[in-house]
């Protein structure tokens, strides 16, 4: 009603303002500013030396020293705990994949009440925060034999993993079209030759889906390993950070080089596959 | 068998039943039981004993008793208890009402720049906290900054936010929010991309301005998601722990003033507290189980609410 009573022309040139959206873009400017700030703070500094990182904390170094990275990278614990990091993560994410996928699958072809009542026992997983069994879980794996092995790591993570794995594959499988497993039935095929063959190859995206959405709080965890871990050899990445955190602490400038290469997996990964990130991480809670 | 239908019965190997199919869900049922939901049920029981796992003792509710009666434990849990609802509504407030602004603005189709800007906001949350707190604490250093702070006219800036217990937990809250805003961002992104276009449409013909658009249209529409960020919200916050940790230490300093109900449960629980380093499981149980208990009451009411359709 109101812009009835401009004339047309008026009307036309505030819609294009509008589509500018100025206020958007001066909000998320700053925002992008603050959230990038630290990140350049940890670029910058990390090419300074122990002194010079108090000149000019901000800016770039007036002379970029990179002794801060091969003092990390010849550290042989540092190449350690990314090892220990890297098999502890990828055999998790494998394990949550394969155990996901054939629960999944079955599922999703199996109705009954049993089956809907053991799907949502799994999948309340997504809510339950497992750090509350703690004291449990550090006996449990004190028992089995695993304390001090990145083998404590493994299953507790897994578990943590299969609630989603479970949502998302579950929905993706109900998804495929019943002719293909009809189909193959028909031809002789058991289910698990099925499962295989047509599944999985079927499966690989909402994996990949699955996978990225494990796989930031499996590489980022310091509890678990905090708890679990107390041997050098057996230290993951974040755990190790800390130790190094202790060790350099009147060299900032080599604790940056740390804390920046102990990131750069997870940065690279994002900054080439930031759609397949995002996505991953809504799959718990928005359908589609 | 009672569980197939009567029609698929006549074929028994193309329709098979539980016992087939449990042989595929097995392994991650039991995975699921063994590392999750038996710790978790069997931490309540342990609440109610004293001793480590090689010598236990029932003691009824005296764990309780020791957590709420008064003295030293009493303080520290009531002062974690409080300092963590605090952490739990500057992270409603600040990272929460963020994440919806920028989920509004983004999820508008003539934005130019929406892809960069979403990934320039989710950047923090694919690091550790452990990192970005490390470095955080290292920012906020007043030694640090004070030349290029009060070089920039910005010396008010200049002061131990971390070293202060009156800003401390504050500072490691906005810490925490600046970390954590780009997954309520990105759900509310997806959620309102769920809002018919033509809907919005009708609406701003009709005269609604975006307060209105927003209020009436979007907001109804993604309550689901707004219900599932708070519990997450609640959830994660009541077990935070990495932050406090890298920004100013796991025993909470200053005093204790930014002391969580995850770093107390840690100290009492995992690492033991002096003088004693010995880690007293019982209390440490009676703890977790306290916690437990109030996030049930949280998230299922919450959900109920918010999750109706469906």
């Amino acid at each position: 009603m109101k812009d009835s009573m401009y004339p047309k022309e008026k009307r036309r040139s505030s819609l294009r303002m509008q589509n500018l959206h100025l206020p958007s873009h001066i909000l998320l400017i700053i925002w992008s500013f603050i959230a990038l700030f630290p990140i350049w703070i940890l670029f910058v500094n990390s090419f300074k030396t122990r002194f010079t990182i108090y000149d000019n904390p901000f800016w770039l170094p007036a002379k970029w020293n990179v002794g801060n990275y091969t003092a990390v990278l010849g550290n042989n614990d540092f190449l350690g705990y990314f090892k220990n990091s890297f098999m502890a993560v990828s055999s998790s994410i494998v394990l949550v994949l394969l155990l996901g996928s054939l629960a999944a699958y079955a599922l999703a072809h199996w109705r009954g009440r049993a089956s809907t009542a053991i799907y949502f026992t799994l999948i309340a997983g997504m809510m339950l925060p497992i750090r509350i069994a703690s004291i449990r879980l550090l006996e449990l794996v004190k028992a089995m034999g695993l304390l001090n092995t990145i083998g404590s790591l493994i299953p507790v993570y897994t578990a943590m993993g299969i609630p989603i794995a479970i949502f998302v594959l579950t929905e993706f499988v109900r998804q495929v079209p019943g002719e293909l497993t009809e189909a193959g039935l028909i031809d002789g095929a058991g289910r698990f030759h099925i499962f295989i063959r047509i599944m999985l190859p079927l499966l690989r995206p909402a994996m990949a889906t699955v996978a990225i959405y494990n796989l930031i709080p499996f590489w980022n965890d310091l509890w678990f390993p905090l708890i679990f871990i107390n041997k050098e050899n057996a230290k993951t990445l974040l755990l190790g950070v800390t130790r190094l955190f202790g060790q350099y602490q009147t060299d900032w400038s080599k604790v940056l080089a740390v804390l920046a290469l102990s990131a750069l997996p997870v940065i690279t990964l994002y900054v080439l596959l930031s759609k397949q990130f995002i996505k991953g991480m809504t799959a718990g809670a928005v359908k589609g | 068998m009672l569980l197939i239908p009567k029609k698929r019965r006549s074929i028994p190997a193309l329709y098979p039943g539980a016992p087939y199919w449990l042989r595929y869900i097995l392994p991650a049922l039991l995975v699921y039981l063994l590392f999750m939901a038996w710790p978790l049920l069997d931490s309540v029981r342990l609440s109610f004993y004293t001793g480590n796992a090689a010598n236990r003792s029932f003691t009824g509710f005296s764990n309780y008793v020791r957590l709420f009666a008064g003295g030293e434990v009493t303080d520290r849990y009531w002062g974690a208890f409080g300092q963590t609802w605090y952490f739990f509504a500057i992270h409603m407030l600040v990272q929460n009402v963020l994440g919806l602004l920028f989920a509004a603005m983004l999820s508008n189709a003539t934005l130019r720049g929406r892809q960069v800007y979403q990934t320039i906001i989710f950047l923090p949350t694919t690091l550790a906290i452990l990192v970005t707190g490390y470095l955080w604490k290292l920012i906020l250093n007043p030694l640090w900054t004070r030349d290029v702070l009060t070089g920039a006219g910005l010396g008010a800036l200049v002061y131990p936010w971390l070293g202060e217990a009156s800003t401390a937990l504050t500072a490691v809250s906005l810490v925490s929010c600046w970390q954590w805003v780009g997954i309520p961002t990105v759900m509310f992104v997806a959620a309102m991309g769920n809002v018919p276009g033509d809907l919005l449409e009708a609406a701003s013909i009709e005269g609604a301005n975006t307060w209105h658009q927003f209020r009436h249209i979007k907001l109804p529409i993604i309550m689901p998601v707004v219900g599932i960020v708070t519990i997450l919200t609640f959830v994660n916050n009541f077990n935070a722990f990495d932050a406090v940790f890298a920004m100013t230490g796991p025993n909470g300093p200053p005093n204790y003033k930014t002391d969580l109900i995850g770093t107390l449960f840690y100290r009492v629980g995992m690492a033991g507290q002096h003088p004693v380093a010995i880690p007293d499981t019982g209390l440490g149980a009676a703890i977790a189980t306290v916690t437990f208990f109030m996030l049930c009451c949280g998230v299922i009411p919450t959900l109920k609410r918010t999750q109706t359709k469906e």
